[in-house]
């Protein structure tokens, strides 16, 4: 596998939310505003790029009975970091993401990543999967985030687009996230599938 | 196997203390910070502050430079809010009247309940501000008193002004 597949393979072919559909709950749960689900895609990011390089690293010193719970004690403990440092420097976005920093520990893609590739791979590659897989949820997040806040609320990122109007507020409760998500999904997959047929 | 696994253990421990070491006093000052900066806003100028616990709720009594009490503002919550906790600092002037109040802690839905932070202000569709809770509770319309509830939102408005309605209680309390 080469570095290009992996790229490719985060951010559309393999990508977490669109085609492994991992990890829904956080997905589901912070993109009522754009800036959340970017907040939370880069939070997620950091984890398993760090999660990856770190198991790739110690890879052949984990013996193979006890590997998840090495796992996710790695990946707990980078969860962790990014909760204090946000904690400490970013006090008003972790008001707004608050308990879902904590339950990236429990997302599938971090230990799904580990798993499937980083205990596989060399650290290199590892990295860049890391990196890109977590790139990927941060689009895909951002996405339905921008496309809920702008429906829900009339607003990009915050700003108003629309002067005076409420928008739908069903899209940023639950129910219309799983309406983005289920439309959205089909759209990329549909563009996705014609991409595979014409390559 | 046992070993190694307890080695990482160790190590994660180890790395997350150091962590906290660093990351403890930014995270007591900015929380300090949140506190002082919902106290300057919800209050009328003043010139020097005084805490006190009254009804268990933390009260920061506000004077003037001769010493008179200018106001004070509360810190009051209680979990009725929609989506559970909702923490609120009120501030009062002399005569206990709302001068302000900005949220410490919501869990409200967004674009629903989460408008309280704008709604109740002076601008707002359902200002308290300038209003005396102190002589009789704040209620929204439904529940038969003046005060708009926020569109789609009558749990949340209910707790917010049931906290109100509660720190203003503590307010005919305070020591001055």
């Amino acid at each position: 596998m080469n570095a290009k597949d992996i790229i490719k393979n985060g951010l559309i072919k393999e990508n977490p939310t669109w085609v492994l559909i991992l990890g829904m709950c956080p997905t589901l749960a912070t993109t009522t505003s754009a800036i959340n689900g970017l907040s939370m895609g880069l939070a997620t990011t950091f984890v398993l790029l760090m999660s990856n390089i770190v198991i790739s690293l110690l890879k052949s010193v984990i013996p193979d009975k006890v590997r998840i719970p090495a796992f996710i004690v790695i990946i707990a403990s980078f969860v962790t970091v990014v909760e204090m440092v946000m904690k400490a420097y970013l006090p008003g976005l972790y008001d707004s993401l608050g308990l879902f920093i904590s339950l990236i520990v429990v997302n599938c893609i971090v230990l799904g990543r580990a798993e499937a590739f980083a205990s596989k791979n060399g650290v290199g590659h590892s990295a860049l999967d890391g990196l890109f897989m977590g790139l990927g949820f941060t689009w895909a997040l951002t996405l339905l985030g921008i496309v809920r806040e702008l429906l829900g609320t009339g607003c990009f990122f915050g700003h108003s687009l629309i002067g005076g109007a409420d928008g739908m507020l069903m899209m940023i409760l639950p129910p219309g996230g799983f309406l983005a998500l289920g439309f959205l999904m089909a759209l990329i997959n549909k563009l996705r599938r014609r991409n595979v047929k014409n390559s | 196997m046992l070993l190694s696994l307890t080695a990482i253990a160790l190590v994660a421990a180890a790395i997350l203390a150091a962590l906290n070491s660093v990351t403890h006093e930014p995270i007591a000052a900015a929380q300090k910070a949140k506190v002082e900066n919902a106290i300057s806003a919800v209050l009328p100028a003043f010139a020097k502050l005084d805490d006190q616990t009254v009804d268990g709720k933390t009260c920061h009594v506000a004077y003037d430079e001769q010493g008179n009490m200018v106001g004070a503002a509360i810190e009051a919550g209680n979990d009725k809010g929609f989506g559970g906790h909702l923490q609120l600092m009120v501030g009062f002037d002399a005569e206990g009247v709302v001068t302000g109040y900005q949220i410490l802690e919501t869990h409200e839905t967004p674009g629903l309940g989460a408008k309280a932070d704008a709604w109740f202000q002076k601008d707002g569709k359902g200002s308290i501000i300038d209003r005396k809770p102190v002589e009789g509770d704040l209620t929204v319309k439904k529940d038969g008193g003046d005060v708009d509830a926020i569109t789609g939102s009558t749990i949340t408005s209910r707790a917010f002004l049931s906290i109100v309605n509660d720190a203003a209680k503590t307010f005919s309390n305070i020591n001055r």
